[in-house]
Parts: C-alpha cells; structure tokens; sequence
C-alpha cells in the first residue's frame, strides 16, 4: 500500500539534505582552525604564536647578571634607573652570544638626546646646551655616563 | 633484526634527526605564565616624559615596525595661554629622533604625550572585525591574528586613538601587542626598558602587589577620550584637558 504517490521525491529531497548537511559539517571542520572558540571569536593558537616572537632587548635584568660591576657604579648614581639598553640599545643578541660585540654608543648624539636643553622639557629635568657647557668637547671627558656625577668621576667605564 | 654496517650508517642519521627534533618541541612560550591570572595596562606619568624618543625606536627595533608607521609615538602639545581649545600638536617621525628645542621662556605650556594601543577592555577595533581576526586575550591585551586578518582596514578605522595600521608588505592589520611575547615570560615592554625617566610603567591590573594601585590612589590619573567608554587601560598621570 502506497502513504503518498511519488514518495520517492521527497526521499530524494531528504537525502540531498542529508548530504548538503554532511558536506557543510565536513568542509566546516577542515576549514575552520581546531583551536577557534577555544577562548572566544578568535584563532586561539593566535595567541602562543604571539608569544613566540623572538626578543631584542634583552631587558636589565639580564645584563646584570655578567657586568655586575657596572650595575653597581650605576646603583648609587643619578642614572641609576636608567636600564642598560635605554642607551646601548637592543642586545638579546649580545646576551645569547657574548662574543657578538655590541659596539659603543655615540656619545656626542646619545646625551643630548634626553639632556639637549629645551623648554619644551620638564623644569625639573637636568638640561645643557651642549655647545655652551663643553664647546664641543665629548661629555664622557668629565662626565662618567654610569655615573654622571662629576664627583663620582674615577675613570670611564 | 641483525644491525649490519649498512643498516647502522642508515639508522645513525634518523635517530640523530629524530632526536633532534625531540630536543626542539613544540614553540612553549612561556611555559609557567597563566593566562587568568594577568590584566595588563600601562600607566605613563606625563611630568616625568622628556620627549627623547627611546621609546618609539625601541618598539620599532623590538617589533620590527616598518619605518613611517608607528605602534607607539610621541606628541609635543604647546598650549598657547588660555586657548585650550587649540593645543599646537607635533610629532616629528613619530619623535622617533626627538623633537626640535624650544627657547627659553616660551609662550604658553609644552608637554610631551606618548601614545600607544590603550589595550581597551571594550574596545572598539576587535568589536568591527568581520573574521575574528583581532581579539583581547584573557589577560586584556588587544592582538591581532595576522594569520587570519583579511586587511580590510575596518579595525583601522574603528580605532578612536589611531592606534592600528595596515603594514606595507604584509598586508594585515598591525599594532601594539604590549610586547606580549615580553610580558609572558616576566620581561616589561620594550618601550617601558628603554624609558629614561619611568614615565612608561608596565601595570598588571590584577596583581594586588604592583605599584600601579598606590599610584592609581594617590594621583589624579585619566585615560584617553574616556567619553568614548572604551574601557582604556593605559592611565595618564597629570594629563592636560587639552590632550585630544
């Protein structure tokens, strides 16, 4: 006995449902990445990724380990809590390699950098017009930059 | 199975590749750092920035930022007298190279801005992304997956700060990650290592011990276009009424 004359259209429509849905399931697991949702909207190996990239500045810490020496003369001065590669600039690599030599920095452009005078800086600030304080002589001469203190000078490091 | 000559100079190879590969792993960031236990912000203390610019070339030497573009930079606002309204702006390079002295006894008031992604809590960028592609991650720093940005620029232009570009040659969106491969594994930013003066401090909101809490208690402290309600998460101590 026959339901309905024809049922086999609706069988057939039902099973290019049935396969339009697999083929959705299928191409959605193989495109999207497994760790998407894994914390929200969003890729969540993203994440580690990120984290991975490979560092430049080695941070104060680091140098600190090995130039003990220099971390003491700058301790007690007024560049106590200036790190290391604020002037020395970025040396992870220095630090992975010691035989990498860092270089030294260029004294006449590094100072004047943060103690050019300006009026634009904070009052409170030390500034020189270089010019007219050292007439062109380097700054390291007198001033010993671990420890810039004229008084504190005894040999540059 | 007997180990002839043959057989050993064949094995000896793999095994050495094979173990070698064992040493590697997988890339583990950073290994004993928790998600959940972390909510990042940054606190810059206006009166101590000189405008010296080690910032912006730290970022760009640690991030390796295209040169034109910026994850952080410097303004120098001069506030002529009474006309808040028209603060005089400048940002040479991004005052990668410092910015031109000022005689002395200036008309007005000068005051250096630096400014960078303010890691929004609410923020407007990862809220307009089609994809999925830009996020804050559970310990409230902004990224963007550059494997999976389109670079339609729509973020770019959802940002109020200004904070995101289109990198020249990859094509994607790009900023600030708050030096997030830093941070997780206990190093601050490289702009905070490479600040002079501490007017860049690196500030773990959610860790009852960081300075960052006495400073928020003690000081009259201000986010950037609070109107907006992004829920920026990088504080200005002392910051002028004209800073836009």
């Amino acid at each position: 006995m026959r339901i309905f004359r024809d049922a086999g259209h609706l069988f057939r429509l039902a099973g290019v449902y049935l396969a339009g849905t697999l083929a959705f399931v299928v191409i959605r697991a193989a495109v999207v990445p497994h760790s998407f949702g894994q914390y929200g909207h969003y890729r969540g190996a993203a994440i580690a990724e990120i984290a991975a990239k490979p560092l430049h500045f080695a941070g104060h810490q680091t140098c600190e380990t090995c130039h003990t020496d220099i971390a003491q003369t700058k301790a007690s001065g007024m560049h106590a809590h200036v790190n290391c590669e604020a002037c020395h600039g970025p040396l992870a690599q220095h630090a992975d390699d010691p035989s990498i030599d860092p270089g030294k920095p260029e004294v006449a452009a590094l100072c004047v950098r943060c103690h050019g005078a300006s009026a634009a800086r904070p009052k409170n600030f030390p500034q020189v017009d270089a010019a007219q304080h050292s007439g062109g002589v380097p700054c390291n001469t007198c001033h010993q930059p671990h420890n810039p203190a004229i008084a504190a000078a005894g040999g540059s490091k | 199975m007997n180990i002839t000559r043959r057989r050993l100079l064949i094995l000896l190879p793999a095994a050495a590749v094979a173990w070698e590969s064992v040493l590697a792993g997988t890339p583990e960031a950073s290994p004993n750092y928790s998600m959940t236990d972390h909510w990042w912000g940054m606190l810059i203390d206006i009166p101590k920035c000189i405008g010296c610019g080690n910032c912006v070339r730290a970022c760009q030497a640690e991030n390796d930022v295209p040169d034109g573009f910026f994850r952080t930079w410097v303004e120098r606002y001069h506030v002529d007298d009474w006309n808040l309204e028209n603060p005089q702006v400048i940002s040479p390079d991004g005052g990668k190279e410092g910015f031109p002295s000022v005689a002395d006894d200036p008309s007005g008031k000068y005051f250096f801005v630096p400014k960078l992604c303010n890691h929004c809590a609410d923020s407007p960028c990862t809220q307009v992304c089609p994809v999925g592609a830009t996020f804050i991650s559970p310990d409230g720093v902004v990224l963007v997956d550059q494997k999976y940005c389109l670079g339609c620029a729509y973020c770019v232009q959802a940002c109020p700060y200004g904070c995101r570009y289109i990198h020249p040659t990859k094509k994607v969106a790009d900023k600030c990650t708050l030096c997030y491969h830093r941070i997780t594994k206990g190093l601050t930013t490289a702009c905070c290592e490479a600040c002079p003066t501490g007017a860049r401090q690196l500030a773990d909101l959610k860790n009852p011990n960081d300075p960052i809490h006495a400073f928020l208690k003690t000081h009259s402290v201000r986010v950037l276009k609070p109107e907006m309600a992004t829920g920026a998460k990088v504080f200005y101590d002392e910051l002028d009424g004209s800073v836009r």
